[in-house]
């Protein structure tokens, strides 16, 4: 199914959650909505089921128009971030609730209730009550009754951001696996990009109730429209600094510059702001072109797998993010390599214009 | 030190049931010990005065009338505060915070106030001494708290479960009665069992709207006690008999209570 927003708003008294939107989900595929906290991904999501109504605009299911149609009368399901079953019912009776208002036959519901169960890894505790599954059950109970009713939409806010790290990864691999089997339009909410990454499909970025930028998400991740959109898509936080590029060379500052490359070379003259990835400001160059800088540590987090490592530069702090353990003394002055050819470039109004 | 931790909570427990012994003693001895003396335990074992209430229909009609509109009391209170509890946790309206606290108000309001009104009311309408007229009349202060309470243990439940259960598929009304209502039981348990206790012990609106067909037995015990001298021994009986229903519903909630402390509603 294809669903459409048209020129959707959504205010409550004076505050506007959401500027006027168009979107178009990909249909039958994995749709990403990226953006931090109070971005506007539930209440959009919310508009997508039915459950709220937008102040403007509408919403299309297939080019009919569905704006003013309860959520009881679309075929969507929903799983929210916090795990919401049943109390009374038993997994299995959590399970089997759509078919049940749908009035589906006894040996039906068995059979597809089973499948899922099945699916889900499930079955040992159908005759529980949710409150006496792990977190994990609980969101995986959700997540079965979401799935058992073949809705054509299926919206999960943030279904995984309430798990420990094992099960988070877990599904975070077969959720996709599930989905894509059944031809169903997904959206998804996440405020991790590397969530977004994980998943692929497609990334709808959000900020402050706008949607900036929406295409493929290693596409939007890749190459944002602008500033907003390549920071909602970076965790860590990308680095940003006011550059004047004068000629070849692009002047941080006085004693700091590098050469234009790539796309900044026919770049007129002038001020921007220059954006460079936290994992393209490395201990070790990654390529020929590297520049070196010495920045001051003030913080290092090192993780199993990666190093993040805070850095003052000039007036601004920078964040490198790198593979391996790099053993970095805090309060040290290390050299940080960044790479001219892989930054990317903003112009006043914010709008990516080379890299 | 030590040794005397059990000497608080014992010394607590004996003042706390004293009191009740006494009843209960009392209504095992005859009129004339009573009177007589000083004992502990009742010298000459009666079970008379409990004889007398559950065959003297004067005394065993007090207590059916009694249950009867506190029963009818307990029904109405829930039922109505039931959609306004859930009105009030679920949705934003005008005034809603003031309207809250606006019935909370008639709960802090002495019934003897509108005993008068009430008295005139019902005398007019012809429901005087009639059942449903008390049970109405309790309505004044165990709505509010119903409300009062249900919303607590409403407000604790997630909006999303509302949700889920539309996208489900469920009308309202399915969705109250199958899903909502099974999983606030608790809060149901212990507005129902406040609304019986406080309308089992108030005593002036009851008394000022009834006379004879709906009279509660607190009116009955009081009445006897001036018009056939002292049986004491019979009203300690009949004092013992209305702590049972109290104790009897106390028994079934113990447990929703505690929950509904937790959510300090109660």
């Amino acid at each position: 199914m294809t669903l459409e927003l048209n020129g959707v708003v959504k205010r409550v008294g004076r505050e506007v959650h959401i500027h006027e939107t168009d979107l178009t989900l990909e249909p039958g595929a994995f749709n990403i909505l990226l953006g931090t906290t109070l971005a506007g991904k539930t209440t959009l999501m919310r508009i997508m089921a039915g459950l709220e109504r937008p102040t403007a605009g509408a919403v299309r299911v297939d080019g009919r128009d569905v704006t003013g149609v309860p959520v009881r009368k679309r075929n969507v399901s929903m799983v929210y971030q916090q795990f919401i079953n049943y109390p009374n019912l038993d997994v299995f009776e959590n399970i089997a609730s759509p078919l049940r208002v749908a009035r589906r036959a006894e040996a039906e519901v068995r059979s597809r209730v089973g499948r899922v169960a099945e699916l889900l890894r499930l079955t040992p505790y159908l005759r529980r009550r949710p409150a006496e599954l792990s977190g994990g059950q609980q969101q995986r109970t959700a997540l079965a009754r979401a799935l058992v009713k073949d809705a054509e939409l299926v919206l999960l806010d943030e279904p995984l951001a309430n798990l420990d790290y094992k099960l988070r990864e877990e599904l975070r691999d077969e959720l996709p696996r599930l989905l894509s089997e059944r031809g169903v339009t997904v959206v998804y909410a996440t405020s991790e990009p590397t969530e977004a990454l994980l998943l692929g499909g497609h990334t709808a970025t959000l900020h402050e109730g706008r949607v900036t930028q929406h295409g493929e998400t290693r596409e939007v991740h890749r190459a944002p429209v602008d500033l907003t959109t390549a920071r909602v898509f970076s965790d860590p936080p990308l680095n940003t600094a006011s550059v004047r590029k004068a000629g070849a060379t692009v002047h941080l500052s006085d004693r700091i510059d590098w050469p234009a490359l790539g796309a900044a070379g026919t770049l007129p003259d002038g001020y921007y702001t220059v954006g460079i990835r936290p994992y393209h400001l490395t201990p070790r160059p990654l390529d020929g072109d590297a520049v070196a800088m010495t920045a001051h540590v003030l913080v290092a987090e090192l993780s199993g797998s990666e190093s993040i490592v805070h850095a003052r530069l000039g007036d601004s702090t920078w964040v490198s993010q790198s593979h391996g353990v790099h053993a970095v003394a805090v309060g040290s002055d290390e050299t940080f390599f960044m790479h001219p050819g892989r930054c990317l470039y903003f112009d006043a109004a914010g709008r990516r214009v080379g890299g | 030190m030590r040794r005397l931790k059990w000497l608080v909570p014992t010394l607590y427990v004996v003042f706390l049931m004293l009191p009740i012994y006494w009843l209960l003693n009392m209504s095992f001895k005859t009129t004339n010990e009573i009177l007589g003396g000083f004992s502990l335990w009742p010298t000459e074992f009666t079970l008379d005065n409990y004889r007398k209430i559950f065959t003297d229909s004067t005394w065993y009609t007090g207590y059916l009338n009694s249950l009867t509109y506190v029963v009818i009391n307990t029904v109405i209170s829930v039922t109505a505060a039931l959609p306004a509890a859930y009105a009030f946790s679920r949705y934003r309206f005008l005034g809603d915070k003031h309207l809250f606290f606006w019935l909370l108000t008639n709960r802090m309001a002495p019934p003897a106030v509108f005993a008068l009104p009430f008295f005139q009311l019902y005398s007019a309408i012809g429901l005087f001494d009639t059942h449903i007229a008390v049970a109405l009349a309790h309505c004044l202060f165990n709505i509010p708290l119903a409300v009062w309470i249900l919303e607590g243990f409403m407000s604790s439940v997630p909006k999303e479960l509302d949700e889920t259960a539309y996208v489900d598929g469920y009308s309202f009304p399915k969705f109250f009665v199958k899903i909502f209502l099974p999983t606030i039981t608790a809060g149901v348990g212990v507005a129902a069992f406040f609304c019986f206790m406080f309308s089992w012990v108030e005593l002036l609106l009851a008394k000022t709207l009834t006379s004879v067909d709906a009279k509660p037995i607190a009116a009955t015990m009081t009445r006897t006690a001036s018009t056939s001298g002292y049986e004491l021994g019979l009203l300690a009986a009949a004092g013992t008999l209305t702590i049972v229903p109290g104790a009897f519903v106390i028994y079934f909630v113990r447990n929703y209570i505690a929950k509904g402390f937790a959510l300090g509603r109660v």
